[in-house]
């Protein structure tokens, strides 16, 4: 099924025609809004009017999240405060959020795009939908909602935690599409055995899962314990949250980037040169409609490819492989992004700890698990249990509140943490995604 | 009457106790009274030596956490009672004990109890007031 048949079907010339007139438009825009872009787009030695193709985007410097950092917190917004109806932020990678906005028309296209999405997955207005993407802050718990709303289902805003009552609520209100991380998805077909609950008896027949990076094996893993087919979902806040790429229930093979509102790009990781369709390396993406907090040409970090090729599905819009990989050391750990950055913020503000510190994460079962090892210094060293065992709760209860995700903190020898020449190892990523 | 205790840091690890004591060995470092205290996680390793200095030195060299605290030695009877009398005026003068450990001379007719005090010099006054003889520095290194 399509929800908008029109745009998600049109012909590669007319969309492209249509994605430059927006992106004319919106170049204009911002340029004659924001100083900051302005005075980029001068140093770079492009006008508004120097976009006469697509190509030409190529000529605009990027935006990265640093870009994003020095703006903190609406330096970048192209409306006044008045007309911006909802904030949402992220982590940023030293500790200050990513901030974004909305107008109502903003949170009009990201809902036809959330509804979009559900409707590739195979959802319709008769569908009972348990979100269990985290409400807040995060843009998955109300971009989600919101999407399966105008699409007309029934929405159950459950967010995240409490497991057992959300299988419970899920059984009992027959809920047949799932909204969650691919991890947590994993998560509940465990508890769902643990409580004795089959989950084949669940009325669930599809999932649509995102906010990290999964595999196809994840995938086969998460069809055949919980009976239903898997959607894999993209977006990040910084160009809209949830919806910007969704795959569809017939080819389940690459995600279909909605590029009536999303002009994507693929960039050499190193030398940020365009790629022509088809390569690998960093996917960039330039919003045409967003009216309250646009980017041009914002680095996601992320590794992939654009799939040209026709789809079953009948939708025109490009593909994106699958997420590989990232340029960055972005960990996502239980769906929530967390920079060594911030770790490493968060050790160095406490009073005598060195940043020897080393991050391992595993996976336990289907969750995730961060462990962060601290050398104890001299400093720091007591010969009191109590003083030394009230070190690694300080620092586990600062991440918490700084990251919002929990971790073990170790104390370790001196030297016991290996010493890289150059760059310092400091993460080892034990999953097996 | 303080005398110098050095603690160090150990994770739980096999053969971490070993390799310490071979250090001292080596050095010709003698341990007079030792404890370890542990954790789920790792663990705190007090000794009491004949050279504190070498010993810190040599440990540090080796790359071990090491740091120095004092600590009382009190001398108590070795017969029913003997500490319960020790406790009894830490008690009163209503002192903290951080953590105690025990161990005994040569001759046997004393055992020696090393306390670890928040308020140190306030617990020297009051062991002492209440008759209890406490070793010097010297003395300890020397047993």
């Amino acid at each position: 099924m399509i929800y908008n048949e029109e745009y998600e079907t049109l012909p590669r010339e007319a969309l492209e025609a249509l994605q430059l007139k927006r992106l004319r438009s919106q170049i204009e825009r911002i340029h004659a809004r924001v100083p900051y872009y302005r005075a980029k787009m001068d140093e770079a030695g492009v006008a508004p009017g120097d976009i006469k193709t697509l190509a030409d985007i190529g000529k605009l410097p990027f935006t990265t999240k640093e870009d994003l950092r020095k703006n903190y917190p609406f330096g970048l917004f192209t409306v006044p405060l008045e007309r911006v109806v909802r904030i949402h932020a992220s982590s940023g990678t030293t500790g200050q959020p990513t901030v974004v906005g909305y107008t109502k028309r903003d949170i009009a296209i990201w809902s036809e795009l959330m509804a979009r999405c559900l409707t590739a997955a195979g959802a319709t207005p008769r569908d009972v939908i348990h979100n269990a993407y985290g409400y807040g802050l995060f843009t998955g718990g109300l971009g989600a909602h919101y999407g399966a709303e105008t699409l007309g289902a029934t929405v159950i805003p459950v967010s995240g935690g409490n497991t057992k009552r959300q299988i419970m609520l899920m059984r009992d209100f027959r809920s047949t599409v799932l909204l969650c991380t691919p991890s947590y998805a994993l998560n509940l077909a465990e508890a769902m055995v643990d409580m004795g609950i089959d989950p084949k008896e669940m009325a669930l027949k599809v999932g649509v899962f995102g906010a990290e990076p999964w595999s196809e094996n994840m995938r086969e893993e998460i069809e055949k314990q919980l009976g239903l087919k898997a959607i894999d979902i993209y977006g990040l806040s910084e160009i809209i949250g949830p919806g910007v790429a969704v795959e569809c229930a017939e080819e389940q093979k690459g995600l279909h980037v909605m590029e009536d509102h999303f002009l994507p790009e693929i960039v050499h990781p190193e030398t940020f040169a365009p790629l022509p369709l088809g390569e690998k390396g960093e996917l960039v993406f330039t919003t045409l409609t967003k009216e309250a907090f646009p980017v041009i040409r914002y680095r996601t970090k992320d590794f992939s490819r654009l799939i040209t090729a026709p789809c079953a599905c009948g939708r025109t819009f490009h593909r994106m492989e699958k997420v590989t990989g990232r340029s960055d050391d972005m960990l996502i750990i239980r769906g929530v992004n967390v920079f060594p950055s911030q770790i490493e913020h968060v050790l160095i503000s406490i009073e005598g700890v060195e940043p020897h510190y080393q991050i391992i994460v595993d996976r336990e079962g289907t969750l995730d698990t961060l462990e962060v090892q601290v050398e104890v210094s001299d400093t720091i060293f007591s010969d009191e249990v109590k003083k030394l065992e009230g070190l690694p709760k300080k620092i586990q209860n600062e991440i918490k509140d700084l990251l919002g995700v929990s971790c073990r903190v170790k104390l370790v020898e001196p030297k016991s943490i290996q010493r890289s020449e150059g760059k310092a190892k400091r993460v080892i990523d034990k999953r097996k995604i | 009457m303080k005398v110098e205790q050095i603690a160090i840091f150990l994770e739980n690890r096999s053969g971490r106790l070993a390799e310490i004591t071979g250090i001292l060995a080596e050095k010709g470092i003698n341990i007079r009274a030792m404890s370890l205290a542990d954790t789920s996680d790792f663990g705190i390793l007090r000794l009491i030596v004949n050279d504190t200095e070498s010993a810190c030195k040599v440990l540090k060299e080796k790359g071990f956490t090491v740091g120095t605290t004092e600590v009382v030695v009190a001398e108590v009877q070795d017969k029913p009672g003997g500490l319960a009398n020790v406790l009894q005026i830490i008690k009163k003068a209503d002192l903290n004990i951080e953590y105690m450990y025990a161990f005994t001379q040569k001759s046997g007719e004393t055992g020696l109890i090393i306390f670890r005090f928040e308020k140190l010099d306030a617990a020297i006054n009051a062991l002492v007031n209440g008759g209890i003889r406490l070793l010097s520095g010297e003395e300890v290194y020397a047993i």
